[in-house]
């Protein structure tokens, strides 16, 4: 029982930890929320059922899907943030709300109100015995996938010079230009490495679910939202740390709550963000203030 | 007399009292009653854009909250109105004490409107103290509190399905009186002392904070005018449209208005009208297409969610040209009260 708890919170919470890595990278650098950030998820899916009809390979599929969402990634940020950073915060939250509501109408428009079923290889619901627990397969693969995801970013962000570019963005942004750093590359680069890491938590995202609607967008977004409050929002431990505990806590009201107060979850976890921000601004493994712009 | 004259608000209210009057003797020349239908709702939109400038525009704070207040109203007044009989019709688990009330619609709105501003009160007055991101992140949490709360509380507001029985009583009249004193307090608020002070904060909140300006209490009060004519919009509309759902009032919704008033300029409140009606107007003429083109032989496919697409296309056009908006920051008034004086004098 107990083993299963942690179980299921490792495996949604590393779903929720790349989904929240993708968001704070662009928070971190520009303190603007990225409402178009779901809608990578719903550009990953769609991609995936347009090529669902043809002959490519499952694998070459999801590369190209994924491609997909990192290209509109970046130009969420030529489209929506850009043109209107400079000038105004409600207009770049504005411009990346109807940014997102093009892709959404999009789809509506060109494809189907209704859901439509994104391929995915049956070995992935397959059920195998591990520790005696009784698990999906996709639930160990969403697992080890973000651990590598996890290694392979903190050695970029350590290591390359990019990296480093993007962590003093994130430290002190008018200070890091004015040391001769091209703001526009850090952003764009923070924009393409968003999109990947939502593209890949969207291949896990749509192994669990199997189809995509136009609506698709919002759950991935919350979940990111949340999980970047919990963390503090500049850090990108703090990040990760806040998609386990909000997995935790999702899976812990699952367990604990009866049926009709169940309902009110959401409040519960909104709730929660209010009272962190009030009481702990800067999240709850603390890390420098937050939500300045420099 | 020739100090209500020199007031700066007088020309803009005299202005927009024009502007109304000419709306209604259009409509009643027009004599359609989908026109009456549109016109109705613009009123009420008016109010919902003049409403959030007094918070928003005033203080500088993104204000994502803002329509989940508007449900508080149209749900409570609705709930006031009801007739006994629909009450055990479509709340079969209401609380009895609320079982039996049903009182006239127009106070039951009114009611609704100082409630939700009490509601207001309590839950943002520890809000008020964020800023910048922080204070965007907590109005949104509070949306998705008050959503989520309206949804799940199905003994009250008959939970994700539609709420309905509400008796239709805004008329093109009433919704235009509510929306003229919504323009009155708008001005108001914004040249008084309050206002001053709380667009001081706006500007610089520390130098403002220097020269005594109390930045928590000045934006609370604020909102609770901004959620007070939120309220009464929401039982207006509650009157109007008979029937609703928790969908209502959510992200779409605030979107719509959040770039109602970024789009006519939210540091003046004759943005805030402006932009309501282009906004409004634009979005129902694209609606008119869609349907135009549906029930055409040149198209055979279906065209939902168009007037979306082109609706956000044409804000993020609109954004990047004009960031701070149609009225930047003067009000029509002062410019008419310019032109006047410029001709006198000649």
């Amino acid at each position: 029982m107990i083993l299963q708890f942690i179980f299921d919170v490792l495996s949604l919470g590393s779903l929720y930890a790349l989904f929240a890595l993708g968001l704070v990278l662009i928070f971190g650098i520009l303190k603007l929320v990225n409402f178009a950030y779901g809608e990578l998820v719903l550009v990953f899916g769609y991609s995936m059922f347009l090529l669902g009809d043809t002959p490519v390979p499952w694998f070459f599929m999801t590369l190209i899907a994924i491609l997909m969402s990192v290209l509109i990634s970046i130009s969420t940020d030529y489209i929506a943030f850009r043109p209107v950073r400079e000038k105004s915060i409600t207009a770049v939250l504005i411009t990346s709300f109807a940014f997102a509501t093009i892709l959404q109408n999009a789809a509506l428009l060109l494809i189907s109100p209704r859901p439509k079923n994104v391929p995915m290889p049956s070995f992935f619901s397959d059920s195998i015995q591990f520790l005696g627990v009784i698990t999906p397969v996709r639930n160990i693969i969403s697992i080890i996938v973000t651990f590598i995801c996890l290694f392979i970013f903190y050695q970029f962000m350590k290591r390359s010079h990019i990296g480093l570019a993007m962590r003093a963005a994130a430290t002190n942004f008018n200070m890091t230009r004015m040391l001769g750093i091209p703001a526009n590359l850090v952003i764009t680069s923070a924009f393409a490495i968003s999109g990947l890491l939502a593209g890949i938590g969207a291949t896990l995202w749509m192994s669990k679910l199997a189809n995509v609607f136009p609506g698709i967008g919002l759950e991935p977004l919350l979940i990111a939202f949340i999980a970047t409050v919990i963390g503090g929002m500049r850090s990108v431990q703090g990040a990760v740390f806040g998609g386990f505990i909000l997995a935790f806590i999702d899976i812990g009201f699952n367990y604990l709550l009866p049926q009709d107060i169940l309902k009110f979850r959401d409040a519960f976890t909104f709730t929660f963000v209010i009272l962190i921000l009030l009481i702990r601004p800067q999240g709850l493994i603390g890390g420098p203030a937050t939500g300045i712009r420099t | 007399m020739i100090k209500l004259i020199n007031n700066d608000n007088f020309y803009s209210i005299t202005f927009f009292l024009v502007l109304f009057l000419i709306i209604y003797l259009v409509n009643s020349f027009v004599g359609s009653t989908i026109f009456e239908r549109i016109v109705t709702i613009l009123f009420v939109y008016i109010i919902l854009a003049v409403g959030l400038q007094i918070f928003m525009g005033n203080s500088g704070i993104l204000f994502f909250a803002y329509i989940g207040f508007m449900s508080i109203g149209a749900y409570s007044s609705g709930l006031l109105s009801m007739p006994v009989k629909m009450k055990g019709f479509v709340l079969r688990d209401l609380y009895p004490f609320l079982q039996t009330i049903s009182i006239d619609p127009i106070i039951a709105i009114i009611i609704g409107g100082l409630f939700t501003a009490i509601i207001a009160a309590i839950l943002t007055l520890p809000l008020m103290r964020l800023k910048d991101a922080a204070a965007v992140i907590t109005s949104f949490a509070l949306l998705m509190v008050i959503h989520s709360i309206i949804v799940g509380w199905s003994a009250v507001t008959n939970g994700p399905r539609t709420f309905f029985g509400i008796p239709k009583v805004t008329t093109l009249e009433l919704a235009m009186i509510f929306s003229f004193v919504a323009v009155i307090i708008g001005f108001i608020f914004k040249n008084s002392h309050l206002g001053l002070l709380l667009r001081a904060t706006r500007d610089n909140d520390i130098a403002a904070d220097s020269i005594g300006a109390n930045t928590v209490y000045l934006r609370w009060f604020a909102v609770i005018i901004s959620a007070f004519l939120a309220g009464i919009a929401g039982g207006l509309w509650g009157h109007f449209i008979t029937s609703f759902s928790p969908k209502s009032f959510y992200l779409k919704e605030t979107f719509l208005i959040i770039s109602m008033i970024v789009i006519g300029g939210s540091y003046t409140v004759t943005g805030s009208i402006f932009g309501a009606i282009l906004v409004y107007v634009g979005h129902e003429g694209l609606r008119w297409v869609e349907k135009v083109m549906k029930f055409s032989d040149y198209i055979t496919f279906e065209l939902v969610g168009l007037t979306e697409v082109v609706l956000a296309i044409i804000m993020i056009i609109f954004l990047i040209t004009k960031p701070k908006g149609l009225f930047a920051f003067r009000e029509i008034g002062d410019t008419i009260k310019k032109k006047i004086i410029k001709i006198s004098r000649t």
